[in-house]
């Protein structure tokens, strides 16, 4: 299969990633990390972010085109997340990324990093289906999309209103006295623990709505936990882990569901670093599977941040013949999901 | 010779291109806030200006700093990436020291001062023929030790009580960033111009956190 050549960049939190792709296959995918860096803060720490991302930008280009076997002179085109993130770990990517299309004299797609999300998927499960609905859920955002064109047709059905659904694990994880990010952490203690141990809250199941909200169960969840220490009890993790989970999980996907359902949508595509956990992508099988969806999860690999997915929708993008950004597309750390592309 | 310089340590995003003899171009840009928008256009204009390619530079060379750290990156990724792109070396040097390069003799040792923000000031300290004696270093501008000396570099415009006797310039030019790293590979001696590494000066604000609190009383 050939295709436009395309080199992505990405730099929207702790990764630092260059992927290539041709049209729709993964040529390389190199991604540094500084979560180390954070994990004794408790969080990302968006100055030491940026930080690791200048240190790690050449080195990481450099292994993308190393692991690839092509030459930076051969790609057609270079895309960069332009948003949203944290603003100044955009900029090293955003700057880096026309640096480098300057310097090899090929255009510059400043691309917006949840559609990038929804594009990764195309790497392993072909052309994406019109329209889709995605699901997005990461330490960043938790969104529902109705996805016509994801190269440039992509319109909000729902978004978190207070925490995100990853910042959830983060936070139940300090509770619990696992290591940060929360996620893996969680995910391993809950396979030992009975999910139906404890009812955590769902927020916003029955609203009618498709937005979420995770504040309220993060906070249920601290409560329960003190609530047994204060009693001189030890804190069940397992069940704990297991049963957090389970409310998020719950939550995610039958909003996710019920998302195409109402706008009659028989695909769904579930992207970020949260659908990595294994609870999430077993309940969206089992339901998708009972009201007829089509499920679409890319490899965990592919679910967090790295630079093969905004070259995927790069690539995508330069297939269509989209005309590409100018020198001086600005970074932003809050652009609208529908500004899929930059100009 | 064709050497790009760029310098976005201050306020001024700055680009110039030069021979090794003389300067070819430069552009000169203030606005603290799009120093990510503007450089690369700014590159390329300054490249055009002068009726050359970018495959026609033999090197880059970036102010490394101190300044504030998201412009400061943005030069630096840049010229490392432009470099890369290119297959051409890139080289940095102290942003302070091009400024102290353009004061006019005052007779006397000077300081240059520049804004570190949080009401600090980058600052470093040079004898009367304009080499480093002290610094770079970052403090409130009250606590510079001055020692009567007159200030180059917007530090003295920002400061005039702390920082009186201003001599210019605000900015770093960077037709003098080209100039002195010219007159540094033409003597065969690269080891006077610095690796393309930020003066950061300052650690990242971060603070490990505590136990978590208590959420019901
Ligand atoms: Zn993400």
């Amino acid at each position: 299969m050939s295709g436009p050549l395309v080199l992505g960049i990405e730099t929207s939190c702790d990764e630092t990633g260059a992927g290539l792709v041709r049209g729709r296959e993964l040529l390389a995918d190199s991604v540094a990390t500084s979560m180390d860096e954070h994990s004794r803060f408790g969080g990302v720490v968006p100055e030491v972010a940026s930080r690791a991302h200048l240190e790690a930008m050449v080195p990481v280009l450099d292994a993308a085109f190393a692991r690839a076997g092509v030459k930076p002179s051969e790609i057609d085109a270079v895309a960069v997340t332009a948003g949203p993130g944290l603003a100044g770990a955009l900029l090293v990517g955003v700057a880096a990324a026309k640096a480098y299309a300057y310097g090899l004299g090929k255009p510059l797609y400043g691309v917006n990093h949840l559609a990038a999300h929804v594009a990764v998927d195309q790497l392993e499960h072909g052309p994406l289906p019109s329209p889709c609905v995605a699901l997005l859920v990461s330490g960043g955002h938790s969104s529902l999309l109705e996805v016509p064109d994801v190269t440039g047709i992509v319109k909000p059905l729902g978004a978190t209103i207070d925490d995100a659904a990853g910042e959830a694990y983060d936070k139940v994880a300090r509770v619990l006295g696992l290591p940060f990010p929360g996620g893996p952490p969680i995910d391993k203690a809950a396979a030992d623990g009975n999910p139906e141990a404890i009812r955590f809250p769902r927020a916003k199941y029955h609203d009618g709505t498709l937005d979420f909200s995770f504040a309220g169960l993060k906070t249920a969840v601290a409560r329960w936990a003190e609530a047994r220490r204060d009693a001189g009890e030890d804190v069940p993790v397992a069940d704990v882990a297991a049963s957090f989970q389970e409310a998020v999980a719950d939550v995610l996907t039958r909003k996710a569901v019920d998302a195409c359902k109402r706008n009659g949508v028989g695909d769904l595509v579930i992207g970020g670093g949260v659908a990595a956990n294994s609870r999430l992508r077993a309940m969206a099988a089992a339901r998708c599977e009972a009201s007829g969806i089509r499920l679409r999860v890319p490899r965990p690999g592919l679910c967090t941040d790295n630079g093969a997915m905004v070259a995927a929708l790069g690539a995508s993008m330069v297939a269509a013949e989209l005309p590409p950004s100018p020198l001086d597309v600005p970074a932003d750390s809050s652009l609208p999901i529908t500004d899929v592309l930059v100009r | 010779m064709l050497i790009l310089g760029l310098d976005t340590a201050t306020p001024a995003v700055t680009v110039a291109l030069h021979d090794g003899e003389r300067p070819l171009a430069q552009l000169v840009t203030v606005d603290a806030r799009r120093h990510a928008e503007l450089l690369a256009p700014a590159i390329s204009r300054v490249i055009a200006d002068a009726g050359a390619t970018r495959t026609d530079l033999t090197a880059i060379v970036a102010g490394v700093g101190p300044g504030p750290y998201t412009g400061l990156r943005v030069g630096l990724v840049t010229g490392r990436v432009l470099g890369a792109a290119l297959g051409i070396p890139v080289y940095g040097l102290c942003s302070l020291d091009v400024i102290a390069a353009d004061v006019e003799p005052p007779g006397t040792g000077f300081l240059v001062a520049t804004d570190a923000r949080r009401r600090e000031v980058y600052w470093a300290s040079y004898d009367a023929e304009g080499n480093r004696e002290d610094g770079p270093a970052v403090n409130a501008p009250a606590d510079v030790p001055r020692r009567g000396r007159p200030v180059a570099g917007e530090g003295a415009r920002l400061y005039p009580s702390s920082l009186p006797g201003d001599i210019g310039p605000a900015y770093p030019a960077a037709t003098t960033l080209c100039r002195m790293a010219a007159f540094a590979l033409a003597s065969g001696d690269s080891s006077r111009l610095l690796p393309p590494e930020p003066l950061y000066l300052r650690r990242p604000d971060a603070r490990e956190p505590g136990a978590p609190k208590r959420v019901s009383q």
